[in-house]
């Protein structure tokens, strides 16, 4: 039995290619929250990325903050985007990284205009950019242009058997025809360093690795922790899913990355790849939202999404595409849950067929069908802080 | 094959994971290792929710924990062969 190996996306203007087809109203920064999402609800087919931050940031935090709106106004899936801040400099900075991918975008700020103005011009330009996407057709294009993320969540011990081995399947056979992976959660590879490193394909890589590893390690856990973090890693979810400690759990997370492919690079938070087709690893927070949210930065269009619980998460850029190893969770939150995978553990299922169920999902996904995620609203879109404002 | 009750994922494995619902104390359990399909059975002592360690032999206090054939942490309170294996008798080694 064949999996498909072409899908139907949106060609962009620098060749990379979407599965979905937004114009995406992104604030700079939290104050400009309001205005963007007043333009969203003046402009049919538009939709506001409100967040929290972008105020008074400084240093890796500030490169990070400017990265991740970038990235996400850069997205594939992002088709024209409308840039709204409070004054134009760090806007017009946002509006050129993003003219960068040749997509329409516009930037507009608040001073010296106020909320009612900007709303105004704003809407206007929104209205032209929906008129000039909305007729825009999907086009054939081969299953190796598409670049799939991978992150799980609620995890539980059925994770580790069939879940995560069904996303590490869909790489081993995917990542082979020139797509582009991504894994991640720093926190969650402790105990299981030794494994990933030994996963880089080659030593300096893996250095590179187990160096991030360790600054985490080092520079977050070390400094802030006031207890062995149970209840936090493990969440409260993962214990009554029976794992019971953080070198369990990071076990079941390295399944995702299958048996057989290495990653070729490691990737700061919301970094995109240079380094051509392949798996990489990407220094990201555990949290769901904002891994989902680094890894959508990135320029990944499909985000592939193990959980034993239920996590729940979803993105307004990136379909989320849910699975589920666990008996229990399929019956008791099935509108969550977009392959179940349960057989596994019964034995029904092989880890390959898992595999080809989660690819055939994606696939179908890529053409469009909405994720259980996204018929349910989850827009989760959270940035990543890195330390205190200035 | 059945059903298993019980899915180990290494031979060198001292620890299983329950993935059926409901087992109660006394069942005795089919046991599957995933890594060559090979079986084994053994006598559950306690109600085990699905998705649950269980100690595939006797562990005692300062044992390393097996499980995906790696240290998953150390065992703080004796454990029986049989017997429910988590946050009450079981840690991290790390943080």
């Amino acid at each position: 039995m064949g999996t498909p190996n072409s899908f139907f996306g949106y060609r962009r203007e620098n060749g990379r290619v979407g599965v979905r087809n937004y114009v995406a109203i992104l604030p700079v920064d939290d104050i400009s929250n309001a205005a963007c999402e007043a333009v969203a609800s003046n402009i049919q087919g538009t939709m506001a990325l409100p967040h929290a931050y972008g105020r008074l940031q400084f240093g890796e935090d500030l490169d990070l903050h400017f990265r991740t709106m970038i990235g996400t106004g850069s997205n594939p899936n992002v088709a024209a985007c409308i840039v709204i801040g409070i004054e134009p400099g760090w806007t017009q900075r946002i509006v050129d990284g993003i003219a960068k991918t040749g997509k329409p975008v516009a930037g507009f700020s608040i001073e010296q205009n106020g909320d009612i103005a900007t709303i105004a011009k704003a809407s206007r330009q929104a209205k032209d950019f929906v008129h000039l996407t909305s007729g825009q057709q999907r086009e054939l294009c081969d299953l190796s242009e598409i670049w799939v993320s991978a992150k799980c969540g609620e995890s539980d011990t059925t994770t580790g058997l069939a879940s995560c081995p069904a996303v590490g399947n869909l790489y081993d056979k995917l990542i082979p025809t020139g797509i582009y992976g991504v894994f991640g959660e720093t926190s969650e590879i402790t105990g299981a360093e030794h494994l990933c490193q030994a996963r880089a394909a080659t030593p300096e890589i893996g250095e590179k690795f187990l160096k991030t590893f360790q600054a985490y390690q080092d520079e977050v856990i070390e400094q802030f922790k006031t207890s062995d973090l149970s209840d936090s890693q493990p969440t409260k979810g993962n214990i009554e899913g029976g794992l019971t400690t953080i070198e369990e759990k990071a076990m079941g997370n390295l399944e995702k990355i299958g048996k057989q492919v290495s990653y070729i690079d490691v990737l700061g938070p919301a970094e995109a790849p240079t380094a051509g087709p392949g798996l990489y690893f990407m220094d990201s927070s555990s949290a769901a939202a904002e891994c989902v949210t680094l890894m959508a930065a990135a320029g990944y269009v499909v985000h592939v999404f193990p959980t034993g619980q239920g996590n729940i998460v979803g993105n307004p850029i990136v379909p989320v595409v849910k699975l589920t190893g666990n008996p229990r969770t399929v019956r008791t939150m099935s509108e969550h849950i977009d392959v179940d995978v349960s057989g596994v553990i019964r034995r029904e299922m092989t880890i390959s067929d898992a595999g080809d169920a989660l690819i055939e999902m994606v696939v179908a996904t890529a053409n469009g069908r909405l994720t259980a995620a996204e018929a349910l609203g989850h827009k989760e879109f959270v940035m990543t802080k890195l330390y205190r404002s200035a | 094959m059945s059903i298993p009750h019980l899915l180990v994922h290494d031979k060198q494995d001292n620890v299983g994971v329950v993935v059926v619902e409901g087992l109660t104390a006394g069942t005795k359990m089919l046991c599957v290792v995933t890594e060559d399909n090979s079986d084994f059975t053994l006598r559950v002592n306690d109600d085990v929710p699905i998705g649950h360690k269980v100690a595939l032999s006797d562990l005692k206090d300062g044992d390393t924990a097996i499980k995906y054939g790696q240290d998953i942490g150390r065992i703080v309170a004796s454990v029986t062969k049989g017997s429910h294996v988590h946050t009450h008798n079981l840690k991290t080694k790390r943080w």
